[in-house]
C-alpha cells in the first residue's frame, strides 16, 4: 500500500457520493441558517422524509422512480409546514431545541418495529434503485483517471449529484440577488426592522424553511439512491451536525460555501480515516496496538471533526470563504 | 386494553424463552428448524403439553408439520437449504383442535404466526397456554406502576437537567455537550471500579468530585475564554456541539462501545406494594435524588451564593453592578452543575447500565425537561423533569414502549407552540 493511495482515496471520497449528499443538505441549510438566520437543527428530518418516501414508495408500495421522487419532495414541504407552524415564532435557541426534538421523534417513529412492514424498522428500506440504475449511461467497467477509480454507478450518481448541486447554487445565487432574497437576509440581520417595513416575517421564514427543506429532502433522496439503502441511523442528530460543519467550513451565506465545505470536509475526514487506518494496519503497525487499535483508529476522524467544528467556530466563524459581515451568529 | 396487555406479556414470555435458548444454536445449520415449547401456565410450575399439531405453511400450502412430544417440545425441519429460505415468509399455525380440552393459547393471535426468515439460525417459538386474564395486570396497576417508574425517571432527569438549566440561566449557553458531563461521571466511577477494584461508594464519591472539577475545567479552558472574546451565544452553542462530538469519541476511544455495569451494588428483592413492584435499588436512587435536589433547592433559596445565583440568572448586568461577583457565581455553577450531572450519570448507570454515549442518549430528554419547565428556572426544571419522566413512562401504557421517548419530544414541541417560555418561565424571555 502506497501513501499515494491515501491521497487518491481521500480525493475519491472528497468528490464522491457522500460529499454530494452533505453538499446538497448544506445548500438547503444555507438558506435556513446562512441567509435567513433560522437555526434549524432538524435538517436530518428533511433528508429522512425525502429518502424514506423514495425508499418505501418503491420497495413497499411498488411505485416507479419519478413519482416517488416527487412525493419525497412534497413530503418535505409538508414537514416544513408542520414543523414551521409551532417553531418559527420561537427565539433562535428554542427553535434549535424544537427542531432537533422533532427530527429525533420522526426518526424514532419511522424506525419503530410497529411500522416494520411499511418502513423496515432499523434496517430501513433497501434495493429500490433499479429505476435509477437503468438510467445509468456510464460504461459498466467504471471510470479511471489520474489514479482515481470510480465504479460505474457511483460515477453516474456523482455526475447527477454535482450537476444538481451546481444548478442549485446558480438558483440560490439568483434568488439571493432578488428582492425576495434581500428580505431573507434582512430578517437575519434585524427581524423587527423588516416587520416595521410591513413585511410578513413569519411567511418569509416559512418560505425559506420550505425551500431549504426541499433541498434537504433532495439530499436524502440522493443518499438513498447512492447507497441503495435508507435506514434510521443515516439520519441521526449527528447528520445535522455534520451538515453544519460542512456549511461552516465553506462559509455560511456564501453561494459556493456548501460546495467548498463538502469537498474539504470529506477530503480531510476520509484522508484522516485512511491515514490512521494505514498507521494501525498490518502485522507491525506504525502506531503500536497498545496506543491505538484499528477500532480506535476509526474514531480519530470524529475526534478531529469535533475539534475542527470547535476551532472554526471560535477562530473563523465565517468559514474559509465566508464574509464576516454576512454572519447570522454575530447578530446575537 | 386487556388484549394488548396479554399480547405484551406473551411477547415478554417469548423473548424470555428466546433468550434462554437461542445462544446455544450453532450458526452453521444443515436445515432451518422451527423449534418450540408448549407449556400450560395454569399450573405452577407450568406443565408441558404433548400431542399438539403444528404446521408450517408457505404461500398458503403446508410445507412441514410436527407434533409436540412428552416434554411439550416440537421441532420441525423446513425443507430446502437455509440459503434458499432466506427472505421467505412462512406461517406457523397451531392446530387448536389438538390442544387439551378447555385450553387456549394465552395470546389467541399466536395461533397463526407470520415469520420472515432473516438468518439461517433456527426459529424458536414459545407457546404459553392459559387464560389471558389470570396474568394480565389491571389497568389501574399499570398506571400506578408507570407512575412510580415515571417519578423515578423524572428525579434522575432533574438531577441531570439542573446543571444545564443553571448554566443557561447564568451564562445563556445552550450546552449540547452537557450529555458528556453526565457520561463523565458514569465512566469515572466505572474506571475506579474496573481499574483499581474500588467498592462502589468510594468510586462514586470520587467520580462526583471529579465531575465537579471537570465542569470547572470546561468553563475555565473553554467557555470563560470564549465569553471573554465576546463570542455570540449561537456560536457558543455550535462550539458545544463540536465539544460533544469530540468528547464522546474520546470516551469511546478509551472505553469502547460496550455496555457497562457497576459491580457490588445488589439489586435486592423486589418490594411489592399491592401489585406494584418497586426495586429497592431504584428506591434508594430516588431517595438520593430527592435529598440532593432538596439540598440544591435550599442552597439556592437560602444561602448568599444561592441568592447571588438567582440574581445573576435574572439580570447579569444588574447583579454585577450591585456588587455580586458574577464570575464567582458562574464558577460555582459549573462545579455544582458538573457534579450533579456526573452524579446523575452514575445513578443512571446504576439503574440501566451505561456506555460511552449514555449522556448523549438522554440529552434530548434533558432538554425537553429544561425547556418544558422554562429554560434557566430551577423550579421549572424540576417540575419539567418530573413531567417528562411521567410522560415517557405513562405513554407506554398506550403506545409501544419503543416510542416512549417520542411522546416527550412531541409534547415539548407542542408546549413550545402554546407557551414558548415553558411552564414556569417568564413570558418576556421569548423574542
Amino acid at each position: 500500500m502506497e501513501w499515494s493511495s491515501v491521497l487518491s482515496g481521500a480525493i475519491e471520497q472528497g468528490i464522491g457520493p457522500s460529499a454530494i449528499i452533505y453538499c446538497l443538505a448544506a445548500i438547503g441549510l444555507n438558506i435556513h441558517f446562512g441567509y435567513t438566520g433560522l437555526l434549524n437543527f432538524g435538517q436530518a428530518a428533511f433528508m429522512m422524509v425525502g429518502g424514506y418516501a423514495l425508499g418505501s414508495l418503491i420497495q413497499t408500495w411498488g411505485w416507479p422512480l419519478f413519482p416517488s421522487l416527487i412525493v419525497g419532495l412534497l413530503m418535505a414541504v409538508v414537514l416544513a409546514l408542520v414543523l414551521g407552524v409551532p417553531t418559527l415564532r420561537l427565539r433562535a435557541d428554542y427553535l434549535a431545541i424544537a427542531t432537533i426534538a422533532a427530527a429525533e421523534a420522526i426518526r424514532q417513529v419511522l424506525g419503530s418495529a410497529a411500522l416494520n412492514d411499511e418502513f423496515g424498522g432499523q434496517d430501513g428500506r433497501y434495493g429500490f434503485v433499479d429505476g435509477m440504475r437503468s438510467l445509468n449511461f456510464i460504461p459498466s467497467g467504471g471510470v479511471h483517471f489520474l489514479g482515481l477509480d470510480f465504479r460505474s454507478y457511483d460515477f453516474f450518481i456523482m455526475i447527477v449529484g454535482w450537476t444538481l448541486a451546481l444548478l442549485l447554487c446558480g438558483f440560490v445565487y439568483l434568488l439571493m440577488r432578488s428582492p425576495w432574497g434581500r428580505v431573507l437576509k434582512s430578517i437575519r440581520e434585524d427581524e423587527d426592522a423588516v416587520r416595521s417595513l410591513g413585511k410578513n416575517v413569519y411567511s418569509y421564514k416559512m418560505q425559506a424553511l420550505v425551500l431549504g427543506g426541499v433541498i434537504g429532502a433532495l439530499a436524502g433522496i440522493m443518499s438513498g439512491l447512492a447507497t441503495s439503502n435508507v435506514a434510521p441511523s443515516d439520519f441521526a442528530t449527528d447528520t445535522t451536525f455534520f451538515t453544519y460543519t460542512v456549511l461552516l467550513i465553506g462559509g455560511a451565506a456564501r453561494v459556493f460555501g456548501p460546495v467548498a465545505g463538502a469537498l474539504i470536509f470529506w477530503f480531510f475526514i476520509s484522508g484522516l480515516d485512511l491515514f490512521f487506518d494505514k498507521m494501525t494496519s498490518g502485522a507491525n503497525p506504525t502506531i503500536p496496538e497498545s496506543i491505538m487499535t484499528d477500532d480506535q483508529a476509526s474514531l480519530m476522524r470524529l475526534i478531529f471533526l469535533g475539534l475542527i467544528l470547535m476551532l472554526i467556530m471560535i477562530y473563523r466563524p465565517q468559514g474559509i470563504f465566508g464574509d464576516r459581515r454576512e454572519l447570522a451568529i454575530d447578530a446575537h | 386494553m386487556r388484549l394488548r396487555t396479554a399480547a405484551l406479556l406473551s411477547i415478554v414470555m417469548g423473548v424470555l424463552l428466546l433468550g434462554l435458548t437461542s445462544p446455544a444454536q450453532a450458526a452453521t445449520n444443515e436445515t432451518i428448524d422451527v423449534n418450540g415449547q408448549l407449556s400450560d401456565t395454569r399450573t405452577d410450575p407450568a406443565k408441558p403439553v404433548p400431542g399438539v399439531k403444528i404446521s408450517v405453511e408457505k404461500d398458503g400450502a403446508e410445507i412441514a408439520s410436527g407434533t409436540s412430544g412428552p416434554d411439550g417440545a416440537f421441532s420441525i425441519a423446513l425443507p430446502g437449504a437455509p440459503i434458499d429460505l432466506l427472505g421467505e415468509k412462512i406461517t406457523v399455525k397451531i392446530d387448536t383442535d389438538t390442544l387439551p380440552e378447555g385450553a387456549e393459547l394465552r395470546d389467541p393471535k399466536k395461533t397463526t404466526l407470520k415469520i420472515t426468515i432473516k438468518t439461517d439460525s433456527d426459529i424458536r417459538i414459545g407457546y404459553a397456554i392459559g387464560p389471558a386474564t389470570d396474568n394480565s395486570v389491571g389497568k389501574l396497576t399499570e398506571i400506578g406502576q408507570s407512575g412510580i417508574n415515571g417519578i423515578f425517571l423524572g428525579l434522575l432527569l432533574a438531577l441531570a437537567a439542573l446543571g444545564l438549566s443553571l448554566v443557561f440561566g447564568t451564562t445563556g449557553l445552550t450546552n449540547f455537550a452537557h450529555g458528556e458531563l453526565i457520561t463523565f461521571g458514569a465512566l469515572a466511577a466505572f474506571l475506579f471500579q474496573d481499574q483499581w477494584g474500588w467498592a462502589f461508594f468510594p468510586a462514586a464519591l470520587l467520580a462526583v468530585i471529579l465531575s465537579g472539577v471537570f465542569g470547572l475545567a470546561n468553563d475555565r479552558l473553554l467557555w470563560k475564554p470564549l465569553r471573554g472574546r465576546g463570542t455570540g451565544l449561537i456560536a457558543m452553542m455550535i462550539v458545544s456541539i463540536g465539544l460533544s462530538i469530540f468528547l464522546r469519541n474520546i470516551y469511546q476511544y478509551f472505553f469502547g462501545a460496550d455496555n457497562h455495569q457497576y459491580t457490588g451494588v445488589p439489586a435486592g428483592k423486589l418490594w411489592n406494594i399491592g401489585s406494584i413492584g418497586i426495586s429497592p435499588k431504584a428506591f434508594y436512587i430516588a431517595v438520593v435524588c430527592v435529598v440532593v435536589l432538596v439540598a440544591v433547592s435550599l442552597a439556592v433559596q437560602r444561602t448568599r451564593l444561592g441568592k447571588a445565583t438567582r440574581a445573576v440568572s435574572d439580570n447579569p448586568a444588574l447583579a454585577a453592578s450591585s456588587g455580586i461577583d458574577v464570575d464567582r457565581v458562574i464558577t460555582t455553577i459549573w462545579i455544582v452543575g458538573g457534579a450533579l450531572a456526573g452524579l446523575s450519570g452514575i445513578m443512571w448507570g446504576l439503574t440501566n447500565g451505561f456506555d460511552y454515549q449514555v449522556g448523549n442518549k438522554i440529552l434530548l430528554l434533558v432538554f425537553a425537561a429544561v425547556t418544558l419547565g422554562g429554560l434557566g428556572t430551577i423550579w421549572g426544571t424540576m417540575a419539567g423533569s418530573i413531567i417528562v419522566g411521567l410522560l415517557v413512562e405513562m405513554s407506554s401504557i398506550i403506545l409501544p414502549s419503543e416510542l416512549k421517548y417520542v411522546t416527550a419530544l412531541v409534547v415539548l414541541v407542542l408546549i413550545l407552540l402554546v407557551r414558548p417560555q415553558g411552564l414556569l418561565g417568564r413570558a418576556e424571555r421569548v423574542g
